[in-house]
């Protein structure tokens, strides 16, 4: 690819840019269902945005005895993680920088945020920020295994053609069933992993804001709570946009459309409906539910959703053997 | 993790009231807490004490920003008693009015809270719509939302029209739809069972040894209920039930509130339909003669306790005033030991605490760091000293 059209793809569109103002889109849409499903009014469309920028205008303030530089940089490393998780996530067509084996580190790249509350709960010396700090990573521990185990079901399946990367997942998608059809226990295992990768409600534990205040979060002001918060909406759209890719096609259908850019049209159009249907159901779920305990998640996730996972995982490699066994 | 102590209140985001816990947990466990309620003593039974029986009332009314009918009513009828009055039957009936509705939006608030303690925000918000529909009858009836300025000794102040009384009972089907859905849904909500069931527990044996009223006792399977055992204004000619429950936890707490939310509207809407005719008040003597009175009342949150003495003068000589959150909170500092930190919203949100009308005093002095108690004898000097001061001003 031309290294100014890869410039491009990676810094405007569907980069970075395109990625902050989806990420701002999302917040407000994730808010706006969740406020009529509650019978409130919502925000504004540019309420997120309008947030952001006024917490980057507001004081930093330095708690006693805190590591500031490190506080500083902790942010800016789960913002960096996520965006750089995006950039293999097919959006038009398949992505230009993919290769095998990208599934892996898009995986990888989602943890970083989590890892990095756990810092931040630890360099805050306040003891709301320490509990959400151990409970996010105690949660991490719970989902991490089921939710990885449910987004590798799909690169088993496509095998070699898929190379284990999202792109190739995709394009394997293109020729065959999507991967809900196949795998349904894998999908609402990833929805539900995701949902707690996410820490949205019932799985909020890290930040429980009757229990710990804002956990985690508790001592992050100005531009550090600004960058996490953005951190929290790019996760939600990587989430949502990995999800789509590898259980509902992602933005490829079965037809090509004959010039490119029509394809690449209809695939953005595709690509929007599908992360907006994933958004839906993880709004819902957040709308439906009250917050669960740390002890009942870790009941219900190893009991549960670890067993459904490895299930769906057996299953993948059964219907390897005997469905798919021919073209892979 | 080794034993922290986690500080809750008197600023935090589960509980906006003035009360302070000192957590000691081990890990997610709750070892023990140390409780301290007094931040906010607002010297109300002090000031109670120099105001005629004509102004104590609306003093009194602001001893608590939900239950302002429960201590006006309880007061008057104490003084009522002292006086031995006969009030006229279409006032005991308003005030009876009042006091469900005000029952009503209490229990609604807590629902509301307690789905929020628990992260379930969704009932939150529909509760308090629906609750919004009672405060708008409260307003409708009495002229406010908050402090109704209903009672005065001798009667009630207002009158109903036939018109508000055809308006309140347009609204109550549209209420009982909600709360039916409610009671529906506090069965079958997953995630609420699951923080609701078996968290702070108290058996009725404890409830008994500790005092507990209200909602708290009556999940625990205390069959107690002033408003039965003690009738009082129009309560012994209304068709009604005491709810009990034998859960003893949150989950039993929530279905004593919501059997009592559906009690309190079928007795609206007796009142309403059969409010007798006549005067809604009857003139009072100026001043009560010398007596001691101890009048209850079965207030949303639980028994509340008025003890009144008065001295052939036109004032209390002494008003005592036991809210139901000072009886509960014992029984939350057991119930609340070796449960998860994470239940401590909602078990102290459980006996719907109300906690400015609670606060008893404490003394600091900040430049000697020193936090200390007053003495009765020391308060009653510090009192007359300050009001000596005010006077003087």
């Amino acid at each position: 690819m031309d290294p100014i059209l890869l410039a491009v793809y990676i810094l405007v569109f569907p980069g970075f840019v395109f990625l902050l103002g989806y990420a701002f889109l999302f917040e407000f849409l994730d808010r706006k269902i969740y406020a009529r499903m509650q019978n409130r009014v919502g925000p504004p469309l540019v309420q997120p945005f309008a947030d952001f920028v006024k917490m980057l205008g507001k004081e930093v303030i330095d708690p006693k005895g805190v590591d500031r530089r490190a506080f500083d940089v902790a942010p800016i490393l789960a913002l960096a993680a996520v965006m750089t998780a995006f950039l293999y996530v097919p959006v038009v067509a398949s992505s230009p920088l993919a290769f095998q084996g990208d599934l892996v580190v898009v995986l990888y790249l989602m943890t970083i945020p989590t890892i990095v509350l756990f810092l931040l709960g630890w360099l805050s010396r306040n003891v709301y920020a320490t509990i959400g700090g151990v409970r996010a990573v105690t949660q991490m521990f719970i989902y991490e295994v089921p939710f990885y185990l449910a987004m590798l079901a799909p690169a088993l399946m496509a095998g070699a053609a898929g190379g284990w990367s999202v792109s190739g997942i995709v394009a394997w998608q293109q020729h065959n069933l999507w991967f809900a059809v196949y795998q349904p226990i894998g999908l609402v295992v990833a929805i539900i992993g995701l949902q707690a990768k996410l820490e949205r409600t019932p799985f909020d534990i890290p930040e429980a804001e009757t229990e710990i205040v804002a956990g985690p979060t508790t001592e992050l002001t100005g531009r550090r709570l600004a960058l996490m918060k953005l951190t929290t909406d790019v996760s939600l759209v990587v989430g949502s946009a990995l999800v789509a890719a590898l259980f509902l096609g992602g933005p490829l259908l079965p037809w090509t459309f004959s010039p490119n850019w029509l394809g690449w049209t209809v695939g953005f159009v595709v690509f929007l409906a599908k992360t907006l249907a994933v958004l839906l159901v993880l709004s819902s779920i957040k709308a439906a539910t009250g917050r669960i305990r740390i002890d009942q998640l870790n009941d219900i996730g190893w009991k549960y959703l670890a067993s459904a996972a490895v299930l769906q995982v057996f299953l993948a490699l059964l219907m390897n053997y005997y469905l798919v066994g021919a073209n892979a | 993790m080794a034993e922290v102590i986690v500080p809750v209140g008197p600023q935090h985001p589960a509980l906006k009231e003035p009360v302070n816990f000192k957590v000691v947990a081990d890990g997610e466990t709750i070892v023990r807490l140390e409780l301290d309620v007094s931040y906010n003593h607002r010297g109300i039974e002090k000031a109670a004490e120099s105001r005629d029986f004509v102004r104590v009332v609306p003093l009194l009314e602001r001893v608590c920003g939900i239950c302002s009918h429960s201590h006006t009513t309880v007061f008057t009828k104490g003084i009522e008693e002292a006086m031995k009055l006969t009030i006229p039957p279409r006032a005991q009936y308003i005030r009876t009015i009042v006091a469900e509705l005000e029952r009503m939006h209490s229990h609604l608030l807590w629902l509301g809270v307690a789905a929020h303690e628990v992260g379930f925000n969704t009932l939150f918000m529909w509760t308090w719509r629906d609750r919004e529909a009672v405060q708008d009858m409260l307003e409708e009836m009495t002229g406010n939302r908050v402090n109704y300025g209903t009672n005065e000794v001798g009667g009630v102040r207002r009158d109903l029209t036939p018109e508000q009384i055809q308006a309140a009972l347009k609204r109550l089907p549209k209420l009982e739809e909600r709360l039916a859905k409610y009671a529906e849904m506090v069965n079958a909500e997953e995630t609420m069972l699951l923080r609701f069931k078996g968290v702070g527990h108290l058996t009725k044996e404890q409830a008994l040894q500790l005092g507990a009223v209200g909602p708290t006792a009556r999940a625990s399977g205390v069959d107690y209920d002033i408003r039965r055992d003690d009738p009082y204004i129009a309560y012994a000619d209304i068709p009604w039930k005491v709810i009990t429950d034998t859960h003893g936890d949150v989950y039993g707490r929530t279905l004593v509130r919501v059997g009592e939310l559906q009690q309190s509207l079928e007795m609206i809407r007796y009142c309403l339909q059969n409010l007798p005719a006549g005067p809604i008040r009857t003139a009072p003597p100026r001043a009560a003669p010398r007596a001691e009175i101890l009048t209850r009342y079965e207030a949303p949150r639980g028994e509340l306790v008025h003890f009144i003495r008065t001295n052939n003068t036109d004032k209390v000589e002494r008003l005592d005033i036991r809210t139901p959150t000072l009886a509960n909170w014992t029984s939350v500092a057991v119930s609340l030991v070796n449960q998860n930190l994470a239940d401590i919203p909602v078990i102290v949100a459980a006996i719907d605490p109300c906690l400015s009308c609670t606060s008893r005093i404490t003394v600091v002095n900040p430049k000697g760091r020193h936090v200390g108690e007053m003495t009765w004898d020391e308060l009653s000097e510090h009192g007359r000293e300050f009001y000596r001061r005010r006077g003087r001003r």
